[in-house]
């Protein structure tokens, strides 16, 4: 006992700490636990659902192997469901990024009052789904909304908008692009101000314009903002929800009906759940592909800094 | 700058930052309107009533709705953080085998559509018997691979130095999180608090999904129904109802744009 306090009182370095492999488990138990609860566990279990014919609680029942993503991929319904979403997608992506990029361009300009304009442009990003999508379903009224207010204005034919299966999903889209601005925007303008002012400084010096140096100072040295947003853009346009089920239910004729609005439908309206699950395992394919394109496209394309 | 030039960017200022706002203004000022006027199509209301707002109230327990919201967003917002951030500190700070890959894993979690989980997600929910509660609509969110990966990118730069210095005076890993690192990434931590509260007021398939009474529903969803009840009559009411639902996000916007901006880049790009 003896010995032991006086070898404490020698090396107090030495005292029993905590295995350090351990306590690095314990930082990241919480997350660890929560993401195989909420998302490794049920990401195997859609998985294997997507094998089996269930119950309508969701229980599986027969084994049926592929048989529900061969169904899919010859089914009429589940191919529109695809190309809506991938004619949202494009849609939204592309104009969303220029917008926001145009938007950050105009809003990184050193003027008086910039901050109030900024403020603005940002402010989208504060309007839920819920609440942007009932706006939207107002302005396309037919009969009172301001859409067709503006059309008559410029001397256009009214429209019906979300009515008809060839507007729906451009009218669907229009609302999302513009919800998506606001974050978008903020983290470009974020992109542009870490771009570091005496290289604009040197461009001016050499005389270049201002397209020129758009071209070749920001552009690239912002490829890694543009990166991240485009993204994070595609991967959310993949995941689009709310603004259907509030606009258009996956109506008129099916034109609207995206993919994650097909999978709920299926799953908690039809209570066909390994359809549904075949339908999950599906968009989560697409998502990894897309990301794993856009990784080995932005090691050629992207600059960093 | 010439004047030619500043004249030209403030008009395309002003134009775009009015097409962009005009929805929320449109927004604001049906609701002031009486159903006569809504059915005109007008576009600026005849005066300020606040009818509509009472009404909205009346209708629907809107205030039920803020107060659940605001619940949900806080425990999801503070779960996010605390979880966020033990994680970060751990994979910047811990040395231990297999980080880099359980860094890895982590990160690939932000590839997985949540979506795609939302079937077993709402079976486990019903499980264990939490559907219509605040744990149901709130705990399956708390682990969240951005957040750690944002507030790692701040944590790292914090200099090794000064974590191998509190090493020597043998203060424990823990109190160097709490003592040094959380105070010297406050910018980031509001960022990220921001922007999950934002993220979370605004989740609409979960609370669609796991709420069936009328009383635990969030605003997301009280909006939505009091949409498909009200549609073709009273869109005052309605509109009314929706901009009671964006003041507070846009409201902590206005007042959080700067650093959010600010925080929220860092993360994005280095």
């Amino acid at each position: 006992m003896i010995a032991v306090k006086d070898r404490l009182r020698a090396e107090p370095k030495s005292r029993w700490r905590f295995p350090v492999t351990l306590e690095g488990m314990l930082y990241l138990l919480p997350s660890i636990v929560l993401f195989a609860v909420f998302l490794f566990y049920p990401m195997f279990k859609t998985i294997y659902l997507s094998l089996f014919l269930t119950d309508a609680q969701g229980n599986a029942q027969i084994f049926v192997g592929l048989e529900h993503y061969s169904q899919l991929l010859s089914s009429p319904s589940f191919r529109a469901s695809l190309k809506a979403t991938v004619l949202f997608v494009l849609y939204t992506v592309p104009a969303g990024v220029i917008l926001a990029l145009g938007l950050a361009l105009l809003a990184n300009q050193k003027l008086k009052g910039i901050g109030f304009f900024r403020t603005l442009f940002s402010s989208t990003m504060g309007m839920s789904v819920a609440a942007s999508s009932v706006i939207w379903l107002f302005i396309y009224n037919p009969a009172i909304g301001i859409a067709n207010t503006i059309m008559t204005t410029l001397g256009l034919q009214e429209m019906q908008w979300l009515l008809n299966p060839d507007t729906a999903l451009i009218s669907v889209a229009i609302p999302t692009i513009w919800m998506n601005t606001g974050f978008s925007f903020l983290i470009l303008l974020g992109g542009l101000h870490n771009i570091d002012a005496s290289l604009y400084e040197s461009g001016k010096i050499a005389g270049v314009s201002d397209f020129y140096s758009l071209r070749k100072i920001t552009l690239p040295l912002l490829s890694p903002t543009l990166l991240f947003i485009v993204t994070v853009s595609l991967i959310n346009s993949f995941q689009t929800f709310g603004q259907i089920d509030i606009l258009t239910k996956g109506g008129p004729m099916e034109s609207t009906n995206v993919i994650v609005y097909s999978i709920f439908k299926d799953a908690f309206v039809n209570f066909n759940i390994g359809s549904a699950s075949a339908q999950a395992v599906l968009l989560f394919a697409f998502i990894l592909i897309v990301t794993i394109l856009q990784f080995k496209w932005s090691e050629k394309k992207v600059h960093y800094q | 700058m010439t004047r030619k030039k500043k004249f030209l960017l403030y008009a395309l200022l002003i134009v775009s930052s009015f097409v962009m706002f005009f929805p929320i203004l449109y927004a604001f000022s049906i609701s002031f309107m009486q159903g006569g006027e809504v059915l005109r199509g007008k576009i600026i209301p005849s005066g300020l009533s606040f009818t509509n707002y009472e009404a909205a109230m009346q209708k629907v327990p809107l205030l039920r709705y803020l107060f659940n919201s605001f619940v949900v967003s806080t425990l999801i917002m503070a779960g996010q953080v605390v979880f966020s951030c033990l994680a970060a500190f751990a994979f910047t700070f811990i040395p231990f085998k297999g980080r880099n890959l359980l860094f890895l894993i982590f990160i690939s979690t932000m590839m997985i559509p949540w979506e795609a989980t939302m079937v077993p997600n709402f079976q486990t929910i019903r499980a264990l018997g939490w559907t219509d509660t605040y744990a149901g609509l709130s705990v399956p969110f708390f682990a969240m691979a951005f957040g750690t990966f944002l507030l790692r990118q701040q944590f790292k730069t914090i200099p090794l130095e000064m974590y191998e210095a509190t090493q020597v005076a043998g203060v424990s890993r823990f109190q160097f999180l709490w003592k040094v690192v959380l105070p010297v990434s406050k910018t980031t931590l509001v960022t990220l608090a921001i922007y999950c509260f934002l993220n979370a007021w605004n989740m609409y398939l979960w609370p669609l999904l796991v709420t069936n009474d009328e009383r635990m529903r969030t605003v997301q969803i009280g909006l939505k129904q009091m949409q498909s009840q009200e549609v073709s009559t009273e869109w005052g009411v309605v509109m009314a109802g929706a901009v009671l639902v964006i003041l507070p996000t846009l409201i902590l916007l206005f007042a959080g744009q700067k650093r959010l901006q600010e925080g929220l880049t860092r993360g994005a790009i280095k």
